[in-house]
């Protein structure tokens, strides 16, 4: 480029590849415990007795820990152990700072290993892909926050000029997370563990997928974009295919994106007119990203015979194909009538997983493969076996979506399938749930087919490493002549304006404070302002806050992780209305913090059960399910019949909602405990009356005031029927 | 409900910082050459390509 200035002095310097190496080792690590997680709950569906009786190993609390495994320990390793290597090479420069690159690693394992240590014992805020609780969360905070800094420092002492495309999507990445995640996790502790998001209803569900949608885009597509337009070319020994189509991409998905949040919410009690922005948005995106995966993919042009001979380029191109297949099919479902087919299916389920097995999971294999011998400086120790894993890779997606995409759209059709009287088809519930456990079983096998695959990866890279010269550099020499930096603050003669406050991306990392600080004010505000909302509401003399027992059998409920089976929102659908009562409303979850209303429904919705069901029921059910519905696939929940509900925190969490709005009184507040006590009392003397023997002290009491409670909040009890 | 009174001016300040990034970006003139960069990637760590072929 003619009209840059350039210094003249050559320059050389190194780069730090021992933190990419680190990375690289985490990303295999993680990649197996989230996939062998996976594998374990995909066997509990297929057979239920795999849940074992055991708290801490039942389906309810360990696929949280398989979804975060994934998403923030795989794929977050990966993220960084790409942008690491692909950063420092594109600016010229080693990354700002080795301390703060190894708190980050060191950090963020940190919290990978204390998520591990917190979801299994039911230590969980209850929002999908949010679930970790306060003191967690805040770490995540810190030390994200230290990566962009070491990240966009880095960008301010590049030596080139131009900043290459992935690095706009690394800043993107950095940005669009900090804010999402601080204002998604902002909530009330009321103990070390334990804490109330300051949202409650309609309001959570909106913040909270905003948050959950983005996650998609700026933790599983933006960065992965980024690395796709550095390792594409770099694979395949040529340029991208076009690079201002490359620009437009990136400049087309940052703005589209962060409005498709509500597509989670279509036919929900979200008004409309948000559920249609949600979706216009959602179809919007198509363009870009086709734009991008086309772009990845003609990369490969002119080298197509790499196509036959190298597996790194064979994982990069399925890895593009399949980020092309995810981003149409996430338009597809994001139309209303398509929407009320495919969610809470087992669709949602194999789009996400052709996205993560594919899109992330691909481009993150072809990159270690890549990096690997690079890094340590030797060749590959069998590019057969990598090509053997490529196939079993690509056969273990291949069974795990179909089973899928079969049992999603059977469930759909099943669901609202009704007779000539107009009556559902298949009205009990279980009827099609026994009809997909066979495509449990086949999804459980892809799974094992796709880890498979990775073992066989694990080997090649400990083989490769083991092969390595012993002597190892971690670092790699460079050179090149700086361009000359114009200051951002003061004048060039000035002695503030020394390397460190040169260059725009200081003007970002500002903004990018500024913007966060915004972010957050505005989303407090609701905060300080909601108990005023809340008593103007003409709705409040029928809405009644949960009693403590309730709330206490809903904080169980959250623990177990009931959400990630059951539904709480009977869409405006007539196969809903149909088979599980009146439409909810805002006012039906208006106190739940958090909302629960789900993704899906590998159970039936719970939104309306109070009073449908005898005490008795739950009692019968909740401890072998089986029992009660025949062919259920539920665990049993033997362990709240022995654990005692904590009588003695219930006036903490009354006081820490009241002063989130909720129309608790004084008295209430102080007389908690007496008053969860006699009215499990109650429910207690009610059951044992029956024949039942418990004592009021137990945990299933509790649930049992919750689900009582549920739906009839405005005396509409037990649905439509 | 009412969040969505906070949620869209935020989504409106998270696009707004982007645009003017882009604006940044333009004068500084990052995308008056689209050309070069994308093949000037394919040309880097010449010290170690120099040592392999020393080897």
């Amino acid at each position: 480029m003619k009209d840059v200035q350039e210094t003249g002095t050559l320059e050389r310097f190194s780069y730090d590849d021992g933190v990419v190496k680190k990375f690289t080792i985490a990303t295999i690590v993680w990649a197996v415990v989230a996939f062998l997680v996976g594998i374990i709950i995909a066997m509990q569906l297929a057979y239920h007795p795999l849940n074992t009786g055991l708290p801490w190993f039942s389906f309810g609390r360990l696929r949280p820990l398989h979804t975060n495994a994934a998403i923030f320990a795989f794929a977050g390793n990966a993220i960084f152990a790409g942008i690491y290597y692909s950063l420092q090479r594109l600016c010229k420069a080693r990354m700002f700072s080795d301390k703060i690159s190894n708190f980050h690693f060191w950090g963020w394992q940190l919290i990978i290993v204390s998520a591990a240590l917190t979801l299994p014992f039911g230590i969980t805020q209850g929002k999908e892909y949010a679930e970790l609780e306060w003191p967690i969360d805040i770490a995540i905070a810190v030390v994200w926050v230290a990566f962009g800094i070491n990240m966009l420092m880095t960008v301010v002492q590049r030596r080139v000029k131009h900043i290459y495309v992935a690095i706009w999507f690394y800043i993107a990445t950095f940005i669009t997370v900090a804010v999402l995640h601080v204002v998604n996790a902002l909530s009330m502790p009321f103990t070390m563990i334990k804490s109330y998001p300051i949202y409650a209803g309609v309001s959570d569900a909106l913040v909270q997928w905003w948050y959950g949608h983005n996650a998609v885009a700026f933790f599983l597509t933006t960065p992965f974009l980024g690395l796709m337009y550095y390792f594409i070319p770099k694979a395949v020994n040529r340029p991208v295919y076009s690079y201002r189509l490359s620009v437009v991409h990136f400049w087309t998905i940052v703005f589209i994106y962060i409005w498709a949040g509500p597509h989670h919410l279509l036919n929900t009690s979200v008004p409309d007119w948000a559920q249609t922005v949600g979706m216009a948005f959602s179809v919007m995106l198509w363009i870009p990203s086709w734009g991008g995966m086309i772009n990845g993919l003609m990369t490969i042009r002119g080298a197509w015979d790499k196509l036959r001979t190298e597996p790194i380029v064979k994982f990069f191109a399925l890895a593009a194909t399949f980020y092309g297949m995810s981003t149409f099919e996430g338009p597809l479902l994001s139309i209303k009538s398509v929407n009320e087919l495919g969610h809470y299916t087992d669709w949602i389920i194999a789009h996400v997983h052709a996205g993560a097995l594919g899109w992330n999971g691909f481009l993150a294999f072809g990159m270690i493969y890549y990096l690997v011998p690079k890094l340590w400086g030797t060749e590959l120790y069998s590019k057969r076996l990598a090509n053997v894993h490529f196939w079993t890779a690509t056969l273990g997606i291949i069974i795990y979506v179909m089973a899928m995409y079969v049992s999603g759209i059977t469930q759909g059709l099943m669901w609202r399938e009704v007779d000539m009287a107009g009556k559902l088809a298949y009205p009990d519930f279980v009827q099609t749930v026994i009809r997909v456990v066979p495509l449990y079983w086949i999804r459980a096998l892809g799974g094992v087919v796709y880890l498979a695959g990775t073992l066989v990866m694990v080997y090649n890279v400990y083989k490769t490493v083991k092969a390595a010269p012993a002597t190892q550099t971690n670092e790699t020499i460079d050179e090149c002549v700086p361009y000359v930096r114009k200051p951002l603050f003061g004048q060039a003669g000035m002695k503030l304006s020394h390397r460190v406050l040169e260059g725009a991306p200081m003007l970002l990392a500002a903004l990018v404070v500024v913007m966060i600080g915004i972010g957050s004010v505005i989303s407090l505000a609701p905060m300080w302002m909601s108990s005023s909302v809340v008593e103007a509401n003409y709705h409040d003399a029928m809405v009644k806050p949960y009693t403590p027992l309730q709330l206490a059998g809903r904080d169980l409920y959250v623990r177990e992780g009931c959400y990630t089976c059951h539904s709480q929102m009977i869409r405006k659908t007539v196969g809903d209305v149909l088979r599980f009562g009146a439409p909810s409303t805002i006012e039906d979850s208006k106190y739940d913090r958090p909302f629960q209303w789900g993704s899906k429904r590998i159970g039936p919705d719970l939104a309306r059960e109070g009073s449908k069901y005898p005490d008795l029921w739950h009692f019968r059910h909740m401890r072998n399910p089986q029992e009660v519905v025949n062919g259920s696939i539920m665990p049993s929940y033997g362990w709240m019949y022995k654990e005692k509900i904590n009588f003695g925190l219930m006036s903490k969490k009354l006081s820490v909602m009241k002063s989130l709005g909720v129309p608790y009184g004084d008295e209430d507040v102080i007389n908690a405990e007496s008053w969860a006590r006699e009215e499990a009392k109650k429910i207690a003397d009610g059951l044992n009356a029956e024949g039942a023997q418990i004592t009021e002290d137990r945990e299933i009491i509790a649930l049992i005031a919750y689900l009582q409670k549920l739906g009839t909040v405005q005396g509409v009890a037990g649905g439509a029927k | 409900m009412d969040i969505i009174w906070y949620l869209v001016p935020s989504a409106l300040l998270i696009g707004a910082g982007f645009v003017a990034i882009f604006i940044w970006a333009v004068r500084n003139g990052q995308f008056e050459d689209l050309e070069t960069p994308a093949v000037r990637i394919l040309f880097e760590e010449k010290l170690n390509n120099e040592k392999e072929k020393q080897k």
